[in-house]
């Protein structure tokens, strides 16, 4: 791949366009091993389930954080302002200035609240949080984001953990498209070629957890991952299925034959 | 800004990306389209490239199907109201240059009144007010108070002004305004510091970024354009289609309209013209099409009523019609046109050839209840 194609993410570089959930791993080796072959250099926690504070915590102690982006995230916050408390207190007890922000009211299929993820977005920035929204796949939603300063944005492709892949094509076709920042397909991946598809599509990374962690051999999963992650690329960049179906211009060229016409009685454009 | 994406390659390295174009990513970027996909910018270039001219035909089935799926069959109409041709920059190639001892003449109120009778009358419901590039003469009071009659009449207003500050943008928005129109005429910086002798138009960078102040200010449709003619049409090309697609996925809730005008004779000696064949300025059309899909496509009465005719719908989807480039051209006058039109049929022929083609004429598109409503929440 080419030097010039490394994720731009708020000024910090990374080769590795495949993030890593920490969530219903079996134990922190499972984590480990994982995270090495996944090749991954962000890996996001779950505020709630980690002891920033501490430097004995099972999850951070599996973390290189020299080479790899800790991403905590707000997941488990209902509302804009009890997902900026945890921001708030993830960036006092030594958790950085980047946060995924995850606003999800619903328990049950944990969708995002667009609503409040705006409001709480908004906050964020102005305090100089570096922030990464989750959220369900809405263009418009995406722009409202951009235009809140917003790192990325991070669209699901379907519901979290249901491994269903992507469900959400039309309108994360539309986020890419109109996109200035980059854009992060998060949720719903289950097969390594889900998260090919995604950057096939044009993503620029992709975020799987329960894949993995649940996976018979998280590692090795892990490594599919990473392949079809970079496949997917490679193809988004380099390939093309080019086939032509031209039919060569002809003088019975019904839409253009009247430039023939023309051609035969040149006169000037001015 | 758009100066920033600007200054990242200079306008021959531009030229030259087009060119190192070759069939195989000609035929990529039309299997893209055929797939139901707008082409991205490098599908774009390989379109303006001359091997694309083998597949024209193609091309424009792709437009008209592009075109078809967007606007429908509809063609926006709207007519240029010439407020003025007072004019204090010198373009050597434009009839209103300072240095053509031409008449002059600023529109009164009372002139702006029978102008606008002339064409409400004939049906058109937008306008586009424009005129030459005297900040003192026409300036902001001017414009105020000639959008203030001007609103009395027409359910949609654009300017084609000098470039303004966005501030004052704004305030002709919240006068009335919806539309603004600043053709960069070329995006050459050797050939504009060459063709703009003085007066404010010489500072290109100014004119460069006036989108982008007026999409900040808040129009809900924002046209650029290069006329063609005046530079190498490659590099021109690379250059709209840059900042067309810049702008649109940066004032993602203004639409981006994109002109293509060809150099015309008017008062002067300019001799410079590059000659842009027919086919050379369809393939552009097509290549701006499949590229922005979204974008809307205006067409002037510069062109041949043949060319019109065709282009119609294709890729085309805004046309002037019945023009008049001299101040109160309508409504009787001197002679004091900024170029020779070319299309000189009447609104009503015009709309009938549009009809049997299948094609609908659009006469009013907006209405003066969108600026009852409060101001945006973000």
């Amino acid at each position: 791949m080419a030097e010039s194609d490394d994720l731009i993410i708020a000024g910090r570089r990374f080769k590795s366009r495949l993030f890593l959930g920490t969530g219903k791993f079996s134990s922190g080796a499972a984590l480990e091993q994982a995270i090495h072959s996944s090749g991954t250099e962000v890996v996001t926690v779950a505020l709630r389930r980690v002891d920033l504070s501490s430097p004995e915590d099972d999850i951070l102690t599996k973390i290189d954080r020299e080479r790899i982006l800790l991403l905590p995230n707000t997941s488990g916050a209902r509302d804009a302002e009890e997902a900026v408390r945890l921001a708030r207190l993830s960036r006092e007890l030594g958790g950085g200035n980047w946060v995924k922000l995850e606003v999800t009211p619903d328990p049950v299929y944990l969708l995002p609240d667009p609503i409040e993820t705006l409001k709480a977005a908004q906050i964020l920035v102005k305090e100089g949080f570096h922030v990464l929204p989750y959220i369900n796949a809405d263009p418009i939603l995406c722009k409202h984001l951009e235009e809140a300063g917003c790192a990325t944005v991070m669209p699901l492709g379907s519901p979290i953990g249901t491994n269903q892949g992507i469900r959400t094509l039309a309108n994360l076709e539309i986020i890419i498209e109109q996109s200035n920042i980059p854009v992060v397909v998060d949720a719903g991946l289950g097969l390594p070629s889900h998260a090919a598809q995604a950057m096939e599509l044009g993503a620029d990374a992709v975020l799987v957890n329960t894949a993995i962690a649940i996976a018979k051999d998280p590692a090795k999963t892990a490594y599919a991952f990473k392949l079809a992650t970079e496949a997917g690329r490679i193809s988004r960049l380099y390939s093309n299925s080019g086939i032509s179906t031209s039919k060569q211009a002809s003088a019975s060229s019904p839409l253009t034959g009247f430039l023939e016409e023309e051609s035969r009685n040149v006169h000037g454009v001015i | 800004m758009y100066t920033e994406l600007f200054d990242k390659i200079t306008f021959s390295e531009a030229k030259e990306r087009v060119l190192s174009k070759s069939k195989i990513d000609i035929e990529s970027a039309l299997h893209t389209s055929h797939s139901g996909k707008a082409l991205n910018f490098e599908e774009y270039l390989s379109l303006i490239h001359p091997i694309a001219d083998t597949y024209l035909e193609e091309m424009a089935e792709l437009s008209v199907d592009w075109t078809k799926k967007r606007f429908g069959n509809t063609i926006s109409l709207y007519m240029p109201m010439y407020l003025s041709n007072e004019c204090r920059s010198s373009c050597v190639y434009c009839g209103f240059s300072f240095e053509n001892k031409i008449p002059r003449k600023t529109l009164t109120e009372s002139e702006i009144h029978a102008e606008s009778k002339v064409l409400y009358s004939k049906g058109i419901r937008h306008v586009l007010i424009l005129t030459g590039e005297d900040y003192s003469i026409t300036n902001l009071e001017y414009l105020r108070s000639a959008v203030t009659i001007l609103k009395s009449y027409f359910d949609s207003i654009s300017i084609e002004i000098y470039p303004l500050d966005r501030e004052k943008y704004e305030v002709l928005i919240s006068e009335g305004v919806e539309g603004l129109v600043v053709y960069q005429e070329t995006y050459d910086p050797e050939t504009y510091s060459k063709y703009h002798l003085r007066g404010m138009k010489k500072n290109m960078r100014y004119r460069l970024d006036a989108p982008d102040r007026g999409g900040l200010a808040g129009f809900r449709h924002i046209g650029v354009g290069s006329l063609l003619g005046l530079s190498d049409p490659y590099g021109e090309m690379f250059r709209l289609g840059e900042h067309a697609h810049y702008l649109s996925k940066k004032y993602w809730r203004t639409t981006i309209q994109i002109s293509l005008p060809r150099m015309r004779p008017a008062e002067g000696e300019f001799d410079k013209t590059i000659f842009v064949p027919d086919r050379e300025y369809v393939r552009f059309l097509f290549a701006l099409r499949l590229f922005l899909p979204d974008s809307g496509l205006v067409q002037s009465t510069r062109e041949t009523v043949r060319m019109r005719n065709h282009l119609a719908g294709m890729p085309i989807t805004h046309m002037s019609v019945e023009s008049r480039t001299d101040p109160g051209g309508y409504s009787g006058g001197e002679e004091l046109k900024q170029f020779e039109i070319e299309d000189t049929r009447k609104i009503e022929e015009f709309t009938e050839m549009l009809r049997k083609k299948g094609l609908d004429p659009v006469f009013k598109d907006f209405d003066r209840a969108f600026f009852q409503v409060p101001d945006r929440v973000s």
